[in-house]
């Protein structure tokens, strides 16, 4: 990519372990009395979006804050179960920043950027060190230290966790420190907003439009920088493990006013999800993979073997995972584990009512450990098991099959976190950066936090003081206009009175994201999705049911915009998924394989990150390559055998 | 197959803050058991837009029982009958065909309804803004190994920590009080040295804010506990007492 072209990665110079460090030297500094006058507009609060309100509204900057649930304590991130990792080495494991660093590279699969990641796993420590200082209560041993479990897809012991409420406990962290500024006056808070649109004047992220979600008004705000940090897009998929509300909404209408998007078909599907019940499901629960540190995970050898678990011999039993991966076992990458667990149910060998699902069985760690300890580490995930299910995992073994979890793609961004609209950031899982094809367990937290805690204070520095940005109003015809497309999409969806409602459509849509953008994809079911997602879209805009009307809270007015627009990026997910002729990490193509069913990298033609550029609905959009170079971490075939 | 289920609901149907609002009854037929309530919900919702009505809105996002936006009253009850688990998680099998389910907000002077079921909870956030964090800047902290913390504290503080917020406490409460909710924040932090410096100031801030958001005193009904979707003890504001008592001496 050319160092001067919109696409410009920004990677200093240098080696890899000082890059961050020169950066940081070289960029520009605002002074105290020139950021109060400046003002940024979060949206999103999750880890990313509290964290990064909190660390600018320390710093001076006038903070405005947006989120889509009642209080910005709902953000998604409150759900991440496991842990979050840090190359402390606390454990004297021999663990250290580069084997975070290189561990980050190969679980991705070779499809990140090594300065990215290395940069990443230097502020994990300082994260713990953050977390700690504002109270959170991590695990500790009896000798008040902080304890360490294990994660799939490494060798050592380097995550940190509070329960399995490690998401819950970071986010009221970085909750608490927001609502500190907010009582200090330098966040100003704005709960049930969805933001509809960005605006861009003179080419730069200058405000944004947002619905109120109580009175349905439109409302406006402007100011000299946006951050994005409005989580993925899984929920594309209808089933997920995501929450009702995260949608690609936001991150799509940025797209459609410039902001690039990076390697949209790396989705993670994590392997250890509580299996579909039945067709009113409205969502997966997941099962933390820590689980994996203890459970054993297998099916029998025999297809239509249908006996009790309890009941099959040890000889009957295939630990396809422990046989397969004899070094890594049941902690394999999440990757890895979804597609054995995907083959195993093909072979007929699935168990339960559905046959889509495997077992996950704590019969010998409660033998080795006693049921006292089993429960102590995961007491409140059977508790959770046994809510949904009504079977009780400490008798059985749970069952569990994979789900959509994670999107690893995002808009682009470059090393400060920029994305290709100057003044747009785009922060945690809505950016692309740092996770290649796959991301490790505990590494969403860590990149959550890390963008918003450690990069941003700084990288916004080098826009804000480098930039001329004269004073914008909300009073400007880019918002007025803005405003008014807004109100006629909704009235246009309103006045459509159609036949099929909101959820039909996207239940719909989710299946053909699963059955051909899934798991595993090839050739033919990706083109027939791209043939399938258009006649959907087109079908939706003359035949969806929208009850109610714009004045006041309406879900279903709220989701048929969020569709519309999942309608457009499963299209673009679908041809990014096509025009990558390789396997890699969670893009597993039948057509790219070994003869073991492992995914077939090619990187000698597509080792880069696939960037998309709008050219308007319904009409292909540009791809641009950034190629990716690996100077430190070997390009190999990924073994974990 | 399990046995299906046929259900009469009496749900609580409100325009906006000021409709005055009433009981609506639906039927609900075919219902698996292993529908979660608010997979049922949206069935209902399903059907009612069908039918061209208006569905019936409800809070709800993370459908693990973790982020604390689902608000129902199910017979009576904040978050329904089962022990330890929010609306989200209560699974239809604890029904029987041919039930009556009355489901209303959470009601409480604190807790105003915006529609339906939906009621807005900005209070919880107002008075976390007044001190329910500990106050350092990014940037800032030591070693997280530099103070040791014993175990059984840390395991405390997680214990008050698992807080959802999600208000059932205040809807269960005769008083509608919020002292669980507050107590809880408040204890979290007598249990680590983090948040020591500023305890005293902490809980008079946040009980003073408790207070001006209208919510009721706590008289030891214990109700709060008992809906609690997290177990939260009673023994938070007890401590929450002892803390307040302290900055009258202070």
């Amino acid at each position: 990519m050319s160092k001067n072209g919109i696409l410009d990665s920004k990677i200093p110079d240098g080696p890899i372990e000082q890059k961050w460090d020169r950066h940081k030297n070289n960029i520009k500094v605002v002074s105290p009395a020139n950021k109060r006058k400046f003002k940024i507009l979060v949206v999103g609060t999750g880890l990313a979006g509290a964290s990064a309100s909190a660390s600018l509204a320390e710093l001076g900057y006038q903070v405005q804050t947006f989120c889509i649930q009642d209080s910005p304590r709902r953000a998604h991130s409150i759900a991440a179960q496991g842990g979050i990792n840090a190359a402390k080495n606390y454990q004297n494991d021999n663990d250290s920043v580069f084997r975070l660093f290189y561990d980050t590279v190969k679980g991705g699969d070779f499809r990140a950027r090594e300065a990215n990641v290395y940069r990443l796993a230097q502020l994990s420590t300082n994260i713990i060190d953050q977390c700690v200082a504002q109270g959170v209560p991590f695990a500790r041993d009896y000798g008040g230290l902080l304890a360490n479990r294990s994660f799939g897809g490494v060798l050592v012991s380097r995550t940190f966790y509070a329960r399995g409420q490690t998401g819950q406990q970071l986010l009221l962290g970085a909750y608490g420190a927001m609502m500190r500024q907010v009582d200090l006056g330098g966040v100003e808070l704005f709960a049930r907003r969805e933001m509809l649109d960005l605006v861009v004047i003179d080419g730069k992220a200058r405000g944004i439009v947002v619905r109120n979600l109580i009175t349905g008004e439109i409302e406006t705000y402007s100011g000299d920088a946006v951050l994005l940090c409005t989580g993925g897009y899984g929920n594309i998929y209808y089933l997920s493990t995501n929450a009702k509300n995260s949608n690609a909404t936001a991150a799509w209408r940025c797209y459609k006013k410039g902001a690039f998007f990076a390697n949209p078909n790396f989705t993670q599907i994590h392997p250890t999800c509580i299996p579909v019940s039945g067709d009113y499901q409205s969502k997966l629960t997941l099962m933390s993979e820590s689980l994996r540190n203890d459970g054993r995970v297998w099916v029998p050898k025999k297809a239509g073997d249908n006996r009790h678990p309890n009941d099959i011999p040890e000889a009957d039993r295939d630990y396809y995972l422990e046989r397969r991966y004899p070094s890594y076992g049941n902690l394999v990458p999440r990757d890895v584990a979804s597609r054995n667990a995907k083959y195993v149910c093909d072979e007929g060998r699935g168990v339960g009512e559905t046959k889509l699902a495997v077992y996950l069985d704590f019969a010998d760690a409660i033998k080795r450990l006693g049921e006292d300890t089993i429960r102590d580490r995961y007491g409140n995930l059977f508790e959770m098991y046994e809510r949904i299910t009504g079977e009780n995992p400490y008798k059985a073994p749970m069952r569990i099959y994979p789900a959509v979890h994670y999107t690893m793609g995002g808009l682009w961004v470059d090393y400060n976190l920029m994305s290709t609209i100057p003044g747009l950031f785009v922060l945690g899982e809505a950016n692309f950066s740092d996770h290649g094809a796959n991301r490790l367990g505990a590494s969403a937290l860590m990149q959550g936090l890390a963008d918003g805690y450690f990069v941003i204070p700084y990288t916004i520095g080098e826009y804000l003081a480098g930039e001329k940005l004269p004073k914008v109003s909300t009073a400007d015809e880019p918002f007025s206009k803005s405003v008014k497309q807004i109100n006629d999409n909704i009235q246009r969806l309103l006045n459509i009175k159609g036949k099929k409602t909101v959820t039909e459509f996207h239940r719909e849509l989710g299946l053909i994201m699963w059955d051909k953008v899934g798991m595993s994809r090839n050739a033919d079911g990706l083109r027939e999705a791209l043939k399938l997602i258009p006649e959907l879209r087109k079908e939706f805009w003359e035949n969806v049911q929208i009850p109610g009307d714009a004045k006041n809270l309406n879900k279903n007015l709220e989701f048929a915009g969020r569709v519309a627009d999942f309608l457009e990026l499963g299209e673009l997910m679908a041809l990014d998924a096509l025009e990558r002729n390789e396997s890699c990490g969670g893009h597993f193509r039948e057509d790219f394989q070994t003869p073991e069913g492992e995914a077939l990298r090619d990187d000698e033609n597509y080792c880069y990150t696939a960037i998309w550029e709008d050219q308007g609905t319904g009409k292909k959009p540009l791809m641009h390559k950034e190629p990716l170079t690996f100077e430190y971490v070997k390009l190999t075939q990924r073994s974990y055998k | 197959m399990d046995k299906r289920l046929n259900l009469n609901l009496n749900v609580w149907r409100q325009k906006n803050a000021s409709d005055k609002g009433r009981f609506e009854s639906y039927q609900l037929k075919d219902v698996s058991p292993h529908m979660s309530f608010l997979e049922m919900l949206d069935v209902l919702n399903e059907q009612i837009i069908k039918d061209g009505g208006d569905p019936v809105e409800f809070d709800n996002d993370c459908r693990e029982g973790i982020c604390g936006m689902c608000s129902l009253v199910i017979d009576g009850i904040p978050h329904g009958p089962q022990q330890r688990t929010a609306s989200c998680q209560l699974h239809m099998r604890h029904y029987k065909d041919g039930d009556t389910i009355t489901i209303e907000p959470f009601r409480a002077k604190g807790f105003p309804v915006i529609k339906d079921l939906a009621v807005d909870r900005g209070a919880f956030d107002r008075i976390v803004a007044a001190g329910g964090y500990v106050s350092v800047n990014t940037g800032n902290a030591p070693d997280g190994n530099a103070i040791p913390i014993a175990k059984e504290m840390a395991d405390k503080a997680m214990d008050s920590s698992e807080c959802i917020g999600c208000g059932a406490c205040v809807a269960a409460c005769p008083n509608a009080s919020a002292a669980l909710f507050v107590g809880a924040k408040i204890s979290q932090y007598t249990y680590l040295p983090q948040g020591a410096p500023e305890r005293t100031r902490r809980a008079e801030r946040m009980i003073a804010q408790m207070d001006a958001e209208g919510f009721g005193n706590c008289s030891n009904h214990g109700e709060c506990e008992a809906v609690c979707p997290k177990g939260i003890s009673i023994v938070n504001i007890a401590r929450m007492r002892r803390e307040f008592v302290k900055t009258i001496f202070s």
